[in-house]
């Protein structure tokens, strides 16, 4: 009688041990396989907007989106009271950007500085994939930038002069869901410079970062590095700018105070004549808006 | 001679889980769809993995939620980075057993009452759905129609966006499973 129940119990626990097993090493099952064929999925936002602030960041526009950026440098802090505090001094830069595919986007832009236009294109080159097969994600970024502004004493300035060129490589790496950190080498080239002391190819190099603080809200920051001894006609300083991105849906407000008041790459790298510690600080704001274009965003049934 | 018996059942039981007939697929269907008067989101996954066990009558499911592909790029980099997380939590797996006594070899769509536990967000649900299963020319299929309300798995909207994304979502799954080895 003690044998048979035993066995009874044995059999119960046996039976039971192999159910358990059975339900998770169904799902077990499935990880397995699922882990073996597991694909290099790229890595997405590693920053919000397209700028980290003044500079490009390895983000674009995906496939047939347009984004429509509208930017704003006020005034000085330091200009007063009677400025209120750079209010009543605002310069912007309005400009399109648009995915031809998830890869490739070109954009075209206007500043009130100098009554410039930009053309842009990026090139997403490489990217960083989860699993970290591939480590970083690179752009390659070129800008052309036309001032159109006239000066009657200068009748001189013909196309040529007016037209300055960047190339960038933009090389990015998210750290971890917080924290995504940017290099940029950068080369700019003016046709015509203020004096012969000054140099036409300029060479800078920017590190941006962000530290998100909720899932929609992030700290940025930029420092655009200009080695001295390359513009002498006038007194410059490198870029220091910080702010806050804040993603609402289709939206991305990023909020900032720097000592830049362009907003084009010739400008901010440059010609910021600006130092934080005289107060020489500009509050801005960039907002962008994403539309899809596409035929595929209208399938929705 | 009782002790034989017995050891003869307990092998039978052993043998039974071994060669238990189970149908597998990776590329099974998942899709969900909000509908408001503002904005229709859809999105798919067409790399769905589960497997359907018909001699123990159990089934799970698993999928990458980063899988999800959306009309608008954009939605669908909020739905990894805000809604789902999933960097943190990557998958959405069920596992669950079916009770119902059914004959497959009959053909046709049989309805199964589905119960389990449904994982999301790092949330874990008992879930409970009808389902179908049809087995035609050795392919089992299973199907489900169902909804979930995202805020059952911490999965807040805020709401500037509230009136854009529906309370519930419409859920379909569709897996068509090959009998494996």
């Amino acid at each position: 009688m003690y044998k048979y129940r035993f066995l009874i119990i044995t059999i119960l626990l046996v039976f039971s041990v192999t159910c358990k097993a059975q339900d998770t090493s169904l799902l077990k099952m499935l990880d397995d396989s699922m882990t073996s064929t597991k694909k290099h999925i790229p890595v997405t936002g590693t920053f919000k907007g397209t700028h980290i602030i003044n500079i490009q960041s390895v983000e674009a526009p995906a496939k047939q989106v347009l984004l429509f950026w509208i930017m704003h440098r006020f005034g000085q802090l330091s200009d007063g009271g009677y400025q209120l505090f750079g209010l009543d001094n605002a310069t912007m830069r309005f400009g399109f950007d648009y995915g031809i595919t998830d890869r490739l986007s070109i954009g075209v832009g206007r500043s009130t500085f100098e009554k410039t236009f930009d053309g842009t294109i990026k090139y997403k080159a490489l990217r960083q994939t989860e699993d970290n097969s591939m480590p970083i994600t690179a752009d390659l970024f070129g800008g052309i930038y036309y001032k159109t502004l006239k000066y009657d004493d200068k009748p001189y300035l013909n196309t040529a002069y007016r037209t300055s060129y960047a190339a960038e490589l933009l090389l990015a790496r998210k750290f971890s869901r917080d924290l995504s950190i940017q290099l940029t080498p950068i080369w700019l080239h003016y046709n015509l410079v203020q004096t012969t002391s000054d140099k036409n190819n300029i060479f800078a190099m920017s590190v941006g970062g962000r530290i998100k603080l909720t899932r929609r809200t992030s700290f940025n920051a930029e420092y655009d590095y200009l080695p001295e001894g390359q513009v002498k006609s006038m007194t410059v300083h490198s870029s220091l700018s910080l702010g806050f991105d804040i993603e609402t849906g289709g939206h991305v407000f990023q909020l900032h105070i720097t000592n830049s008041q362009g907003m084009i790459d010739p400008v901010f790298i440059a010609q910021t004549t600006g130092t934080w510690g005289k107060g020489n600080l500009f509050f801005g704001f960039n907002v962008s808006r994403a539309f899809n274009t596409g035929k595929k965003a209208k399938q929705v049934n | 001679m009782k002790k034989k018996a017995l050891m003869a059942v307990l092998l039978i039981t052993a043998m039974q889980t071994v060669h238990a007939q189970q149908y597998f697929t990776t590329t099974g269907f998942a899709g969900f769809y909000s509908k408001t008067s503002l904005e229709d989101i859809k999105a798919e996954n067409n790399q769905v993995f589960a497997v359907i066990d018909v001699t123990n009558k159990k089934l799970a499911f698993s999928m990458l939620l980063n899988g999800f592909v959306f009309t608008k790029e954009l939605m669908q980099e909020h739905f990894n980075e805000n809604y789902v997380e999933s960097d943190k939590y990557p998958k959405a797996t069920f596992t669950g057993t079916y009770s119902d006594n059914i004959d497959l070899t009959k053909g046709g769509d049989i309805t199964v009452h589905v119960s389990g536990t449904l994982s999301l967000h790092g949330v874990s649900k008992p879930f409970t759905t009808t389902a179908t299963l049809n087995m035609a020319n050795g392919i089992l299929t299973g199907k489900a129609t169902f909804q979930l309300t995202p805020g059952d798995f911490n999965i807040s909207i805020p709401s500037l966006v509230r009136n854009k994304i529906a309370d519930k979502m419409d859920v379909n799954i569709t897996a068509n499973c090959k009998p494996k080895n």
